[in-house]
């Protein structure tokens, strides 16, 4: 390592043989960047987590425009919208297809005893509204009345529910003083709203949610004609409308608003991204303190070095090569640890906390940048000093 | 016997073009120097005038306290020049700016009371860093230099050794080794034998000695140490900053 290290910087790599000369500082040191990674990983993982949360349920959505409340920051937060708007977008040009969609939300309690928070769209059975296999192999069935397709990934679900619907059984359960009959299932997955979906019809949704009307949906999914730019026709579709009570986007724009809104508005959202600027001061602290001391301990030998010609660069270029070694080093346990608590959270809570391609790169970017800020702070007494005050 | 030491950098950049061969190598006129700020202001030195001839070995001595290590530090640039003047291998150190500063003391060695060895470098690691300093076009052979020097200072067996496996007096050998490596114009040493048993000591201001006759090489040294001084050329005396005596020694020759 040593000459390999040599080779690469031209010079003897004395950052390197400072690091593993006092080894007990060094492992110090390397888990205090490790532990700072991992709380940057963490963070950005429920960070992740919450995006890709809130985005699951745009993904399988088969419209091109969503009509919603102007009043809806997400999905489920706003408004109901007249039926009328409906009628009025079936008649704007480009639009192919449009339907209404009632969102509501109950909280199941098992016979485990455990709650499970579903949030329920009511469709309309005959309208293909969502690309799930399991949704499209079992809608007919909700024509029925009282009969529910059931997110499999939903958080808390007592396994023998669905092991009962897994062996063709129906599973009945009582809301709102209503039967429902699970006949199939489908996957999505839970969030931070939610602990996972349920689908029925919209007559279904009606009885549910008895407090709910046929003329009030929460939503219109609009589907544009084979040809036709979305863009162009959501500008037709908020023309043609023109109503303060809708805002009309297309999906992807709807699925984009609901994350800003739920990273930077929603109190969990800053939370965890005020947890990620934590992890980096933390990082910063610890990788400062380590780099300062480590300079304050060998001041005398930087003094004899300067007062013999070595210029200010040449100090630099050993704390940020201290730096890196750092910097690397620490990452390399802290991405691993991370992935192995991602597991467990994501088993734990059912959140999509996993690791994405960039992340890894990202953080250890800017480990290496948090580092070499450390290393410029810990050299700053290097810089004006006389050597002879340094001895 | 083959030069231990480097060529040195005759560029015309270099302060060591700046001056000619019988030009002093150190001229000093009307240094002050004080120590601390507002009512703490310390002055330390006094009006001092100080020619230094080249390839000598001057010795300053005097009671501590009495401003000889900052003469000493304000000679080889390690300390702002703050009144007066110190004529450097032709440069002038008041007013000098970092990079100024910085080709000088590529032209000193430094012997330091204290080793200021890296502790995480061997003894031939920590001489090299004496070299390295002067670029890649010097650092070809490094090795033979620094282990050269190092045998003749007794520590041929140690080469390979970190500091802490290493008495003070073989730790200070190291130091003057990493100072003497470059092939130095000018040596500044301060208290260079104090961790040194008599022989390890004659043996360092013997090759010091030998290196201005030999090179040219000029040292200038504080040291309380009785043992060396009759192999000094000058010795100069300070009392509470201020010149009280300058005598040449038996066997000098002015230029």
């Amino acid at each position: 390592m040593t000459a390999l290290l040599t080779v690469l910087f031209g010079r003897l790599p004395i950052g390197w043989l400072q690091l593993k000369h006092n080894r007990t500082r060094f492992a110090a040191a390397i888990a205090g960047v490790a532990f700072a990674n991992v709380l940057i990983f963490m963070q950005l993982g429920f960070l992740g987590a919450l995006v890709e949360s809130t985005r699951l349920p745009y993904h399988p959505m088969m419209a091109d425009i969503l009509i919603s409340a102007s009043d809806a920051n997400t999905l489920s937060d706003g408004s109901n919208i007249p039926r009328q708007r409906l009628y009025q977008t079936l008649n704007v040009s480009g639009v192919a297809d449009a339907t209404a969609v009632y969102l509501g939300k109950f909280d199941w309690q098992q016979d485990n005893g455990s709650t499970v928070n579903f949030q329920v769209f009511g469709i309309d059975p005959d309208r293909k509204i969502f690309n799930l296999p399991g949704v499209e192999t079992a809608r007919g069935r909700l024509r029925l009345l009282d009969m529910a397709l059931m997110d499999r990934k939903a958080r808390n679900l007592d396994p023998s529910t669905l092991s009962t619907i897994d062996a063709g059984d129906i599973f009945s359960f009582e809301v709102n003083g209503r039967t429902l009959n699970t006949v199939g299932t489908f996957s999505i997955g839970g969030g931070f709203d939610a602990d996972g979906y349920l689908i029925v019809s919209d007559q279904t949704f009606l009885r549910i949610f008895p407090n709910r009307t046929a003329g009030a949906p929460t939503h219109i999914f609009v589907t544009v004609a084979q040809g036709a730019d979305p863009e162009i026709v959501v500008e037709r579709l908020r023309q043609s409308i023109a109503a303060d009570d809708v805002i009309v986007r297309t999906i992807e724009d709807a699925a984009k608003a609901d994350e800003v809104y739920q990273t930077t508005e929603k109190p969990v959202g800053l939370i965890f991204g005020f947890g990620v600027i934590i992890g980096v001061m933390v990082g910063l602290i610890i990788v400062y303190q380590v780099l300062s001391t480590d300079v304050a301990d060998h001041l005398a030998e930087y003094a004899t070095l300067k007062a013999v010609g070595y210029k200010q660069s040449f100090f630099l270029s050993i704390v940020f090569e201290e730096a890196l070694i750092l910097a690397i080093f620490g990452f390399i346990p802290g991405v691993l640890i991370s992935l192995g608590l991602y597991e467990f959270v994501a088993s734990a809570t059912g959140l999509p906390v996993s690791m994405t391609e960039w992340r890894p790169v990202a953080v250890l970017l800017g480990t290496i940048l948090m580092c070499i800020a450390s290393g410029a702070i810990a050299t700053r007494r290097l810089a004006g000093a006389n050597p002879a005050d340094l001895f | 016997m083959k030069s231990i030491f480097l060529k040195r950098d005759t560029g015309p950049t270099t302060p060591a073009s700046a001056t000619r061969a019988d030009e002093p190598p150190i001229v000093i006129e009307g240094l002050n120097h004080w120590f601390g700020s507002g009512e703490a202001r310390k002055q330390v030195l006094y009006d001092l005038n100080l020619t230094i001839e080249r390839g000598k070995l001057v010795i300053l001595m005097g009671a501590s306290g009495s401003g000889k290590t900052t003469l000493l530090t304000l000679a080889g640039c390690l300390r702002t020049v703050q009144e007066g003047s110190v004529h450097l291998l032709g440069h002038e150190l008041n007013g000098a700016d970092e990079d100024l500063l910085v080709t000088c003391r590529r032209q000193m060695g430094f012997i330091f009371q204290a080793h200021n060895l890296h502790e995480s470098l061997t003894a031939m690691q920590n001489v090299r860093m004496g070299l390295d300093v002067h670029g890649a076009q010097v650092t070809t052979d490094w090795q033979a230099a620094a282990s050269h020097l190092l045998t003749l200072l007794g520590l041929g067996d140690r080469l390979d050794y970190l500091p802490g496996n290493l008495s003070g007096g073989q730790k200070q050998r190291v130091a003057v080794a990493r100072a003497l490596v470059g092939n130095p114009y000018i040596v500044f040493a301060d208290e260079p034998t104090a961790a040194l048993d008599k022989e390890s000591g004659y043996q360092v201001v013997h090759l010091l000695k030998q290196l201005g006759t030999e090179r040219n090489t000029t040292t200038f040294m504080v040291t309380h140490d009785n043992r060396i001084l009759e192999m000094a050329d000058r010795i100069i005396t300070m009392e509470e900053g201020r010149i009280v005596k300058d005598e040449i020694q038996d066997g000098w020759q002015g230029s």
